[in-house]
């Protein structure tokens, strides 16, 4: 399997959230913030792409019978680690996801890349599987984070990026972001668990609809072209 | 105490919802709502491992992993306490209750992978709840799921005849649905006890 195959559908024709849609708890429930979104995305990506590695390699020894057990036991191992690093070093970034983080454990999109995935290729070829996926998942993140926070309350970037003294990037969740419009014009249940679900539910209609459009053109490419070959032949 | 409990019931059940203002569960949320009966099976189901989980993990928590200093641990341990008392639930319903396991089928070994259920009992730990919260919150908590799955397979009985756009077919519609129940459930948001 060729990585470039492997990009094009993490990112798009075979995207975690809005195709395979699982692993949506935590996409509705932290995409306030653009903080909490790149946050969160960096810490399934890596999780992801070690419990990838560490599934492939170990996949010819264990038994059938008890798979789904040891994937769990080695994806709540890299969760713990990954809880305990971020309470070390952004405690802003474990403060704001909460629960969300060690629930990482039961994200479907783990457990199901390495049921999917990693049981049948090789560790290189699962690593990176593991960046693409979660690459995936993080786009999306970004892009519901956006989105609600832009109609939410009017700001680009809040808690990751500050502007009073500068442009910078922030680590502990206190940059005011880019305020684009006032926030009181905002439509603030955009923030609420409403806002959520309604931006996920649009988002895989969007999708969903390119995804629809890019297979009808293929499909007229594709009449088109053995139509042109019926005609030749028949010429010839 | 009392209105402690009382307390952490209404919040469980109404105004902090476990799936339409804390996000946990939506998997099964959206994916056993398509019919009534499965809903409140699943809902039942629930509201069992929920209870159960809470109270065993206390006290594992409690008795085993704090005195050991062991608590960065807990993550680890409950998902594994979860994932036996699954699979011990469907064993002993399928000796004893084989009418139930039948009814429930499927759902029961998927309960595993429910966030709300490892999340119960983690904001058990957060908040410090002494063992009879815990359970009351467990208990209310997987009633509160049930409410919420079961109210939603109705609207999702009606979403069948409804007429909309192709593209929004599937996840897309419940999606948008289910924040439309949810902003119902938000006027439950002023309610407070004392």
């Amino acid at each position: 399997m060729n990585i470039k195959k492997q990009f094009q559908e993490g990112l798009i024709t075979n995207n975690p959230v809005l195709v395979q849609q699982i692993g949506m708890c935590a996409t509705m429930a932290i995409t306030t913030t653009l903080f909490n979104g790149v946050g969160m995305g960096l810490s399934v990506l890596i999780i992801l792409t070690c419990c990838n590695v560490v599934v492939s390699a170990i996949r010819k020894i264990i038994p059938d019978e008890i798979r789904l057990a040891i994937f769990v036991v080695v994806i709540a191992g890299f969760v713990t680690i990954v809880d305990l690093l971020l309470q070390a070093y952004i405690p802003a970034l474990s403060a704001a996801l909460g629960v969300f983080i060690p629930l990482i454990v039961v994200n479907c999109i783990i457990i199901g890349r390495a049921e999917a995935f990693c049981q049948k290729n090789t560790v290189s070829a699962s690593f990176f599987d593991g960046i693409f996926q979660g690459l995936g998942y993080t786009c999306v993140l970004i892009l519901m984070c956006v989105f609600r926070e832009f109609v939410g309350s009017g700001r680009f970037g809040g808690g990751l990026i500050d502007i009073t003294n500068g442009f910078r990037f922030t680590l502990d969740g206190t940059g005011s972001g880019i305020q684009i419009f006032p926030s009181e014009y905002g439509a603030g249940i955009m923030n609420l668990p409403f806002g959520g679900f309604i931006t996920l539910g649009l988002l895989i209609a969007v999708m969903q609809y390119a995804l629809k459009k890019s297979a009808k053109k293929k499909a007229l490419a594709e009449r088109a072209a053995a139509e042109a070959a019926a005609d030749k032949e028949e010429d010839e | 105490m009392l209105t402690n409990i009382l307390a952490i019931s209404l919040g469980a059940i109404l105004t902090n919802n476990f799936i339409f203002s804390q996000f946990l569960g939506c998997c099964p949320f959206l994916g056993c709502s398509s019919k009534v009966d499965t809903a409140a099976g699943m809902g039942l189901a629930v509201v069992f491992v929920m209870g159960l989980a809470s109270a065993i993990c206390w006290v594992i928590d409690t008795y085993i992993l704090i005195p050991l200093g062991l608590a960065f641990l807990e993550t680890l341990a409950f998902i594994l306490v979860i994932a036996s008392l699954v699979q011990f639930v469907e064993m002993f319903l399928k000796k004893s209750v084989p009418s139930l396991y039948s009814a429930l089928g499927i759902y029961l070994p998927l309960i595993t992978t429910n966030c709300a259920v490892l999340g119960v009992v983690l904001l058990n730990v957060q908040n410090n709840y002494n063992f009879i919260e815990s359970v009351v919150y467990g208990v209310t908590g997987g009633l509160g799921f049930m409410l919420a799955i079961v109210l939603f397979a109705s609207v999702r009985e009606r979403i069948e005849f409804a007429d909309y756009p192709e593209c929004f077919e599937g996840f897309s519609i419940c999606l948008i649905s289910a924040g439309l129940v949810a902003l119902a459930f938000m006027g439950f948001s002023g309610m407070k006890i004392f």
